[in-house]
């Protein structure tokens, strides 16, 4: 989302996601607090990360070529990781769920869900209603997709481009804060370099669902996830994620803006 | 063949006006009923026109009418929903944009598209690209026919810069040339590529009156040196009313009129659509 | 003589550099002035730096972002050390068979390139990047599954199957043990050879860059339909970018994996390639020799600041931000466009 709206590769989110990780670690299983408090105080503290690090080191290059961006952002990714290690060394931790370890028996139990699978599909689907009611119906929203179309008719007619982009951030960050929870529940596993690959499979995503496509980032997600099992299951271990990135490709290539991507036609 | 459908009888696209010179001439671009849609609109229809070879032909006709859609159309920007155009008589169907160049369709653009980081010098090479011959082996090891051909492209950049008077500016980059350069640049870089045809869209636009002077003057000096047609879509009604022989109006996607400027000067469907606004427009300015 | 023009300037300046840099060491090393951790980091800078004038192609002179650069290094390094190993005997000369291998190694890699270029070049801007990095995860799975061996019989491919099962025969050895790489590399490359291997490179890019197909090249660039109405082919000079590009970096990737003993297939990962992309960006888009200077410094900082220990990845970081803010900045930016246009008046008056 962050990255249809701002036009930008934002490689330091999957280490916002890890950061939001760490949050609900802590406040969890340091302090023994309630877990869903630990995921509120990770939406905050990502949040306020995510805002600070768009004030610090995007909006002086707003207008920078794109490219810099790109790489300002890999400097924080690095940074975030390696302030990780130093604060909570690189051991791993072991990340207790935050929804418990039970699982539903469906159909006299041939059929066993994790309740920490059916949360994650559920909180997804939440968050999609949510986002989508949100950028079509909303004030903000309307604003952040008018910045998305075309920033300079935006500042026109009378948007706050900065504070939009900002607040994109926020929101941004936040989901991310929920996205680690939700992957540590999953793989209970937590180190510095834990975000690396969410993030590049969450633009995967995104790219794959066309991007500034909220339901095609979520669609391309899940499409995403299942051709992973699939192909680990399936085919081979070793070659999951060569079969999610050829599959990737080959839908580049049949529908070159992604699944439910538009394609604009560049004006002559 | 169940159904018998009746005939249809279509006039023939008549060139109507070919100056007196080319009149035994096939024409160099014709377009017949030439249309195309985006998406379930017509941004151009029936389009039926036709250039003789040395003729300065002008398109004209309010903003949104299709013109430059006319010009994507004859440079394969875009293809074709209907019709055919034919380049020198042979028909085009299903060439390219760098094709249909190679076959001697050159162009400028209404929104200047230059190589701005590269040097006038380069921009010009680039519009002599078919016409350096060397490969790529021979650029890296700097064989002696690069050097050769090298030579041979900066003396012709020089020639064709000496048109439009531009040979001190060799070296300045592109991008930072005035916006009358600019345009100069574009239409240079376009006779580079050795056209049959040369489309210009919108040359005198931004341009003030005694620049606009001079740039008349230039196409003329051009049809003249090169021997080619020049094809032009302008607002400056001076500079069409003053250099174009033949002139198309198009409205809505459609022609509405063609003749010499005098006929269309006279004609009361175009000064309803185009003429009489343009003179409250020059009000407004 | 005419004044010489500017990309003449910037390519003796640019061999100037690496020639005085290279006679420096040398004499570093032979006076001893050198410390070990550095003299071992002497061949990686060299590979690096060809890795970031290839990239340069790409990125800078073509403007297509790629995130997938260390999966060619990857195709060279494996390509050019199993040459490298398999003519052992047929190629007694050490510096011969590096040339040797390293020459397979930019075939492959260029093939490896034309085989992506084809249909990566197709899509634009941020998917074309994505598309690269997804190839690049793509190369480095095959490698990890891939197995090869090597006996009386030639040489012996196995995918997905354990070393055991490519049935060698009498006095044959592994060579790529899938997820375990190649292991017992003799070091063939040295210094030189990687000083040589820095001049071709900057030979073939600045040369081609200032030629009819690097102009091409700079124009689809700059403006893609107006290269093509004036008849220059996109994907023909694309994929000649991206190949040369590849080829360069899969010579770089046989210079590097000859300096180790070992060499994995997740070295060459997308770190890898980001960290090439930092030195393209940070040494100026389409700037050779910024790219060469970036190469250089940005491998030895991560060294030198060895001393603050654990926070030197933190102080990389942290100068990799302030130094894209700083010069991100429209005052600072404008510095060398006023040092050239003073040095440019200078020579027009000696002219």
């Amino acid at each position: 989302m962050v990255y249809g709206i701002a036009k930008m590769l934002n490689f330091a989110h999957g280490d916002v996601i890890m950061v939001g990780a760490y949050a609900c670690f802590f406040v969890v299983t340091r302090y023994e607090l309630p877990a869903v408090l630990g995921v509120l105080i990770a939406m905050a503290v990502c949040t306020l990360l995510g805002v600070f690090i768009e004030r610090l080191a995007y909006k002086p290059l707003r207008s920078a070529p794109s490219l810099a961006v790109l790489i300002t952002a890999i400097g924080i990714s690095y940074f975030l990781q390696n302030a990780a290690q130093l604060l909570w060394t690189s051991n791993p931790k072991v990340f207790r769920s935050v929804v418990g370890d039970a699982s539903l028996k469906l159909f006299g139990g041939r059929l066993s869900v994790s309740v920490s699978a059916l949360v994650t599909v559920a909180v997804c689907i939440i968050i999609m209603i949510g986002l989508t009611w949100f950028t079509g119906k909303t004030k903000m929203g309307k604003a952040m997709r008018a910045c998305s179309e075309d920033k300079g008719a935006a500042q026109l007619m009378g948007i706050n481009v900065n504070a939009t982009i900002s607040m994109t951030f926020a929101i941004g960050s936040a989901l991310a804060a929920i996205a680690g929870v939700l992957l540590c529940s999953a793989y209970p596993t937590l180190m510095p370099t834990t975000g690396s690959m969410p993030g590049i499979k969450a633009f995967t995503a995104a790219v794959f669902g066309g991007i500034g496509s909220i339901p095609g980032a979520m669609l391309g997600g899940i499409l995403l996830g299942i051709i992973e099992i699939f192909g680990k299951a399936y085919i081979s271990t070793q070659l999951s994620d060569a079969i999610v990135f050829v599959v990737l490709i080959v839908v580049l290539l049949v529908k070159p803006a992604g699944l439910l991507g538009k394609h604009v036609q560049e004006k002559v | 063949m169940a159904e018998h459908e009746e005939t249809k009888l279509v006039p023939l696209p008549a060139t109507n006006f070919v100056p007196e010179r080319d009149v035994d001439k096939q024409p160099i671009l014709e377009a017949r009923n030439l249309g195309i849609d985006f998406g379930g609109l017509t941004a151009v229809d029936s389009f039926n026109f036709a250039v003789s070879p040395t003729e300065i032909a002008g398109l004209i006709g309010p903003n949104g009418a299709g013109k430059t859609t006319v010009f994507n159309l004859l440079s394969k920007v875009y293809q074709p929903t209907r019709g055919t155009i034919l380049l020198g008589g042979s028909d085009t169907m299903g060439m390219t944009t760098v094709q249909v160049n190679r076959a001697g369709v050159a162009r400028t653009f209404q929104n200047i598209r230059l190589f701005n980081n590269l040097s006038v010098e380069d921009n010009i090479k680039l519009g002599l690209h078919n016409h350096i011959k060397y490969g790529m082996a021979s650029g890296i090891l700097r064989l002696p026919n690069y050097w050769k051909q090298e030579k041979e492209a900066r003396e012709r950049v020089g020639e064709l810069l000496s048109i439009f008077g531009m040979e001190h500016m060799t070296q300045h980059r592109a991008g930072s040339l005035p916006y009358g350069a600019q345009r100069r640049l574009e239409i240079i870089r376009a006779l580079a590529t050795g056209p049959k045809v040369l489309l210009l869209d919108e040359p005198a636009a931004g341009m003030n009156p005694s620049e606009t002077a001079e740039l008349m003057e230039n196409i003329v000096k051009v049809r003249d040196t090169f021997q080619i047609a020049i094809v032009l879509i302008e607002h400056d009604m001076n500079l069409v009313m003053g250099i174009c022989e033949g002139i198309c109006v198009l409205n809505f996607g459609k022609i509405i009129a063609k003749g010499t400027p005098s006929d269309i000067q006279n004609n009361p469907v175009v000064i309803e659509a185009y003429l009489g606004r343009k003179k409250e427009d020059a009000d407004d300015a | 003589m005419r004044k010489l023009q500017k990309h003449t300037v910037n390519g003796i300046f640019t061999y100037a550099l690496v020639i005085v840099a290279f006679v420096a060491v040398q004499w570093l090393i032979r006076s001893g002035n050198i410390s070990s951790t550095l003299r071992g980091q002497l061949v990686p800078i060299c590979a690096y730096v060809v890795m970031a004038v290839s990239l340069n192609l790409t990125v800078g002179v073509l403007g297509e972002l790629s995130l997938g650069h260390a999966s060619f290094m990857s195709v060279g390094a494996f390509s050019g050390v199993v040459a490298c190993m398999s003519l052992s005997a047929a190629i007694p000369s050490d510096p011969l068979r590096l040339v040797v291998g390293m020459a397979i190694g930019a075939v492959c890699a260029g093939a490896a390139g034309f085989l992506i270029g084809i249909p990566v070049l197709r899509l634009n801007g941020d998917y074309l990047a994505i598309v690269t990095l997804a190839f690049g995860e793509i190369i480095k799975n095959l490698i990890n599954c891939l197995t090869v061996g090597l006996d009386s019989r030639g040489l012996r491919f196995g995918f997905l199957k354990s070393a055991d099962a490519l049935n060698l025969g009498e006095g044959g050895k592994v060579i790529i043990n899938g997820p375990m790489g190649i292991s017992g590399i003799p070091k063939l490359s040295t210094f030189t050879a990687g000083f040589i291997l820095i001049l071709v490179t900057l030979f073939i890019v600045m040369n081609l860059v200032n030629s009819r197909a690097g102009r091409a090249i700079m124009a689809l660039r700059d403006n893609r339909i107006a290269a093509e109405s004036v008849g220059i082919p996109v994907t023909k000079y694309k994929l000649m970018a991206f190949v040369t590009s590849a080829a360069l970096a899969g010579s770089a990737g046989t210079l590097y994996a000859m300096n180790f003993s070992t060499i994995v297939a997740t070295k060459f990962n997308f770190n890898t390639s980001i960290l090439i992309l930092v030195y393209v960006v940070l040494g100026g888009l389409g700037n050779i020799w910024g790219s060469v200077i970036a190469a250089v410094v940005l491998t030895i900082l991560p060294e030198m600041l060895r001393g603050f220990n654990d926070y030197r990845m933190l102080i990389y970081a942290i100068v990799l931000i302030i130094v894209m803010l700083t010069t991100n900045n429209a005052r600072i930016k404008s510095i060398p466009a006023w040092v050239r246009s003073k040095l440019r008046k200078g020579g027009a008056s000696n002219g």
